[in-house]
């Protein structure tokens, strides 16, 4: 039976990988999107004059009908193809979805114009145009379909800019992108705005090659001869020529003029106050000095201010590289443009105001970092909705800008991008400042750890410079020191570049430190570095050397900290639902496994110490070792069980002894029946199929524990008797594991007849024993019987059988084949001519018979 | 029923293999004594190898975002050290322990063949198997509970007493609160563990072979702790048995975080019954042929 319940397990194990596996191959996925690559025809330029053929594709929904639409656009460099598996996913979701190359990129003509009103924005609005004309696209009115833009960098910049320029545009998912590109190019930690602020050389330089020259595809020398470039297209690649221009002015002075603030600004958010007026959910990356948090801050507060839905997520990711959140992005934007696109917005906007990734330690099971998200109900700003402010120490301490700006600090690689990885502060492990060029000013080891979540800021004091126009140029960051040796730690890789003109007698500068949400353990002091160089900006030419000190009152440190709640770690339901319910299938198991009792079937009967009837029983592999068994023992009988090997004997025994049950059949002693641990078991001793001690216990160790094991009085137990049967002698308090298999044997039968039980079965008895020993045993048993017991002895020594025994049960191949007193079974086989024959002839000529 | 006079004078199946008598069949075998042996030395060879290696400078110190690692901390008190060495023996020393001394006795009787001589002594199955798991299990949580104590002495008497510092923050915890966390996490270990024990057991009480048993009940962690690495498994993983086993390093944070914990415990609770259920009905309806 328990062959078959295996081979159920097996196979329902079976029908579960090979269902998983069909579930898993076949599970409705993004197959069932239909795409299509379409090229649209657009007009733009000022006077909308220039024609502009956009490649596209259009992903539609499985299931048909009209569905809501997302405008999906790829960042800067990159073309419709970035965004594939994004739009794939968007599409399986239930969104017709339209990826197409901006102006200049990818196989779309024109040239790139920075997501100009002008230019890129005129192109978007046409590409919505073409949605509403398109019959799987859902409208709000004729003309205006139900449409959300979502994109990265550049594409989440076109998605802020089309959203102020078309009133169609229902709900957008910027991400990563900027508020002001003069500010995100030209940064000032003062405040002063972009024409006093220091280039973002690295960055810009990075992009602009990204916009280069078209690459001709590999092999295409055999297509046809290289048509060589022309100036203007080897200077300027894909750019416009007014921006290209622009462009190479800022870059070589590293200084914005006003027309360079005034065209970057055009291409920005900041330029349309109050015209983004939609649900708009702003993600921005935490490792992102190109678009740091503050961009997405301005752009926050702009669309707040139109009374718009705005909630912002500061993820684990951004230029820098990071976790990249991709999954996570995916779901927070499904969710906006589920609940304001599929559905008609409304209360019970999904997702917090304010969410923040964090570490989250390290998962249970892999110990790979994991991250959690805390959120809050409101967006506090950079400011944070709570400050603490600690006192700064240091001296005043002289730094050096280099000459020509190297050797340079290196804050982070911009455009490195490797994901795990925090810039390249972390990468190096440590904040590679330039021994000399850096000031530095502490606070004490933090009593308790302190959370920072927005801008810091930090007033210090520059005297003594020896600029030229007194000038100066800095770089401040805030560093995390760890009370051991270990290297302080730049959080994020972020510096914030500061150009300050010193008056006479030196000034102060108040420095909004880089926005960052960062843990500041306890014992851990927070530095600030002020430094002359950062290798991604630009720095004067000039050597020079300043004079940096804390302000005359004393510095301090004012770090803000947003009430973020954590997710709930809390008890899940499971936790508390598990065990009950797997403690009532375990009592489910175990009862139902229980064997029934089935009462008023022992019927007493101190004559007959055992009767068996019927027994049979098969083992697993389906042979049968014992076939409707049936005989009875005597009181004050010595019985012999015999029968060649394998006739069944040790398997009757054992069915008599409780370890195995019958197939059918009953064994009784003393009339009451045998069932697994029955307690008419405790009048039998036996000895069968060898014996079985703790090795590692004496002899008489062994016998006391195991009479102590059967719970019954030590005085019953006749141990002297039992011992001296034993004859071990001294070997008795040795361990049983340095006995002969004599030795062994002796001990097992002694064993058997600790008590001195009213039935004594013994299992091949003879084997192992010399002669004397056997002549010992046989007088022993033939006296147990003498006193009103029984005796069963199981033999293949007939010789063994004939002297000891009084009775014989004769088995062959799991049969009875006779029973009765070994006297009678000898004269019924007497020879015609009288003479005696002895037992193993007839026991031959029995067994010859039923072969 | 007429049990009292179906068997032999004085026979009762309630009085059938004490505790004590099981506990002092198990107790002088080789393999429980080296168990504790190696158990109890183990804390002694740790500090003794900090100790040694105190003067050497530590690879891999001055990385910075990596935090203070569990090592770097044994050596800063009693409890620290403890700590330390219970995180390091938990994956697999303890495993080991545990499954040794609950896979080990049934199968290790059926091995003697000194089981059947029990069960026809009688000892009816399920009181053998109780009587049995109870002292198994005794064995495993003294052993469970002996390594931390010794490595709480250990480390006191090397390294002093002094209050928890936490791995990757550097918190510190006073002394006298982290005790009894101390204590809970130990209880944790120990109900972690179950799962092992259990398994170790039902093994045990279905096959002939010691070996096999402690042997199945430890590939069973090894394949859950590869299995748990696997990210892709999501929130799967939480119900594997060992997802859970490490979730004790949360109740020495200056802000204990016993949820995971709960967890834990849940799952243990939750296999365990279900697997020591099975090795009672199994073995219940076994023919014994060993």
């Amino acid at each position: 039976m328990r062959r078959w319940a295996g081979r159920w397990i097996i196979a329902a194990l079976a029908v579960m990988v090979v269902a998983g596996a069909g579930a898993w191959a076949f599970w409705p996925s993004s197959h069932s999107v239909t795409t299509a690559d379409v090229t649209i025809g657009v007009m733009d330029g000022p006077a909308g004059d220039q024609r502009v053929r956009i490649d596209a594709t259009f992903f539609t929904p499985p299931g048909g009908g009209r569905a809501p639409a997302v405008l999906l656009a790829h960042g800067f460099g990159g073309t419709k193809a970035s965004v594939r598996d994004e739009a794939e996913r968007l599409a399986a979701a239930g969104y017709a979805v339209l990826t197409w190359s901006a102006r200049g990129f990818g196989r779309t003509t024109g040239q790139i114009a920075l997501n100009s009103p002008d230019y890129e924005v005129k192109d978007t609005r046409q590409l919505v145009d073409w949605l509403a004309a398109r019959p799987e696209v859902r409208l709000d009115a004729k003309d205006d379909p139900r449409v959300g833009i979502a994109g990265a960098s550049y594409g989440g910049a076109i998605a802020l800019m089309t959203a102020a320029h078309d009133p169609r545009v229902d709900a957008i998912v910027p991400q990563i992108t900027w508020h002001d590109l003069a500010t995100a190019l030209f940064p000032d930690a003062t405040g002063q705005g972009p024409e006093h602020g220091v280039f973002k050389r690295m960055w810009a330089g990075i992009f602009f090659g990204r916009a280069g020259p078209p690459q001709r595809p590999v092999g295409a020398a055999r297509t046809g001869p290289a048509t060589p470039l022309t100036a203007e297209q080897a200077a300027c690649g894909r750019f416009l020529p007014e921006i290209c221009d622009l462009y190479r002015k800022v870059a070589e002075t590293g200084r914005a003029t006003p027309e360079a603030v005034e065209l970057l600004r055009r291409s920005s958010p900041v330029s349309v106050p109050g015209m983004i007026r939609i649900p708009t959910l702003l993600l921005q990356g935490q490792r992102d000095s190109l678009f740091p948090l503050d961009q997405a801050d301005a752009n926050a507060r702009a669309v707040a201010a139109t009374g718009a839905p705005v909630q912002v997520a500061w993820f684990d990711g951004g230029h820098d590289g990071g976790d990249g959140e991709i999954d996570w992005i995916h779901e927070r934007t499904v969710s906006w443009f589920g609940h304001f696109l599929a559905r008609d917005g409304g209360l019970g906007v999904p997702g917090s105001a304010f969410t923040v990734t964090r570490d989250g330690g390290r998962d249970p099971g892999s110990r790979q970092p994991v991250l959690l998200h805390a959120t809050a109900g409101g967006y506090p700003g950079l400011g944070g909705s709570a400050r603490t402010t600690l006192p700064l120490s240091g001296p005043e301490q002289r730094i050096a800008a280099p000459p020509g700006g190297a050797p340079a600090a290196v804050s982070s690689i911009p455009g490195f991008g490797a994901p795990g990885a925090g810039g390249a502060a972390e990468l190096f492990g440590a904040a590679a400042d330039v021994p000399g060029q850096s000031a530095s000013f502490e606070t004490r080891p933090l009593a308790r750890p302190v959370q920072v979540t927005g801008s810091p800021a930090v007033t210090v004091r520059v005297s003594g410079t020896d600029a030229p126009g007194r000038e100066v140029t800095l770089f401040a960051g805030l560093q995390d020191v760890a009370a051991d040796t270990r290297a302080p730690v730049l959080p994020k890789g972020l510096v914030a570049p500061v150009r300050f003109t010193v008056p006479d007698g030196g000034g102060e500068v108040a420095i909004r430190l880089p926005a960052i949400d960062h843990r500041f353990a306890a014992g851990h002091r927070l530095r600030v570095a002020i430094g002359t160089t950062d290798l991604g900006y630009a720095m004067p030419d000039e050597a020079a050397v300043h004079t940096i000190a804390l302000p005359a009152g004393g510095g301090t440190l004012t770090l803000p900290g947003a009430a973020l709640e954590t997710p709930p770690a809390g008890p899940v339901w499971w936790a508390w639902a598990l065990p009950p319910a797997a403690l009532a299938v375990a009592a489910l198991i175990a009862l139902t496994g229980r064997r029934r009792r089935t009462a008023g079937e022992d019927a007493p009967d101190e004559d007959v110490p055992l009767r068996i009837s019927g027994l049979t029983k098969s083992y697993r592999n389906g042979e049968r070792a014992v076939t409707d068994l049936s005989f009875a023992v005597r009181r004050g009988q010595v019985l012999g069980l015999l029968g060649p090997n394998g006739a069944g004997k040790t398997t009757t025994l054992r069915m008599l002894m409780g370890l195995i049950t019958p197939d059918a059949g009953e064994i009784r002693i003393f009339g009451r029946k045998v069932t697994p641990g029955a307690p008419v078991l405790s009048r039998i001793g036996c000895f069968v199929e060898g014996p079985g001690f703790l090795p590692h216990l004496t002899g008489r160790a062994n016998l006391e524990l195991y009479w102590r094991a059967t719970g019954r009085p030590a005085a019953d137990a006749r141990m002297a008797e039992a011992l001296e049967i034993a004859g071990l002698g001294g070997a008795l308090d040795r361990a049983v594991r340095t006995y002969s298999q004599g030795m062994r044997q002796r001990l097992a039968i002694a064993q058997a007849m600790l008590g001195l039980p009213d039935l004594l079965v013994l299992d091949e008895p003879a084997n192992g024993l010399d002669p004397p020993q056997i002549r010992e045993m046989r007088r022993v048993l033939i006296r147990y019987a003498e006193q009103g017991r029984t005796v069963i002895v199981s033999s293949h020594l007939l010789a063994e059988v004939e002297q000891t025994c009084d009775h014989v049960v004769v088995m062959h191949r799991g049969r009875l084949v006779t029973a009765g007193p070994v006297s009678e079974l000898l004269e019924s086989a007497a020879r015609p001519n009288g003479s005696a024959r002895r037992l193993e002839d007839v026991f031959l000529t029995l067994i010859g018979d039923n072969a | 029923m007429s049990t009292g006079t179906a068997g032999a004078p004085g026979y009762s199946a309630r009085r059938t293999l004490p505790l004590s008598v099981e506990f002092v069949r198990q107790l002088r075998r080789r393999r429980t004594l080296v168990m504790f042996g190696l158990l109890l030395v183990l804390p002694w060879v740790l500090a003794a190898a900090f100790e040694l290696g105190a003067g050497q400078p530590r690879p891999g110190q001055g990385a910075a975002g990596t935090g203070l690692r569990m090592s770097d901390l044994a050596t800063t008190g009693g409890l620290n050290f403890a700590v330390f060495t219970l995180s390091v023996s938990a994956t697999f020393l303890l495993v080991v322990a545990v499954a040794l001394f609950c896979g080990d006795t049934v199968a290790g009787e059926a091995n003697w063949a000194s089981l059947r001589y029990l069960l026809a002594a009688p000892v009816p199955r399920g009181r053998l198997l109780r009587q049995k798991l109870i002292v198994a299990l005794g064995y495993a949580a003294a052993a469970v509970c002996a390594l931390p104590l010794m490595a709480l002495l250990t480390g006191t008497l090397v390294f002093g007493w002094a209050d928890v510092q936490v791995p990757g923050t550097g918190e510190v915890v006073p002394a006298a609160v982290a005790l009894p966390r101390f204590a809970l996490v130990v209880g944790y270990v120990l109900v972690c563990q179950l799962v092992v024990a259990s398994l170790a057991f039902l093994l045990s009480a279905t096959t002939d072979s010691p070996l096999g048993a402690v042997g199945g009940a430890v590939g069973l962690v090894i394949v859950c702790n590869i299995l748990q690495a696997v990210d892709a498994l999501g929130g799967v993983r939480e119900f594997l048995p060992t997802y859970w086993n490490s979730a004790w390093l949360a109740a020495l944070t200056p802000e204990p975080d016993l949820s995971g914990m709960l967890r834990g415990v849940a799952v243990a609770v939750a296999y365990s019954s279900i697997l020591i259920a099975v090795a009672f009905r199994r073995f219940g309806r076994k023919d014994i042929v060993s």
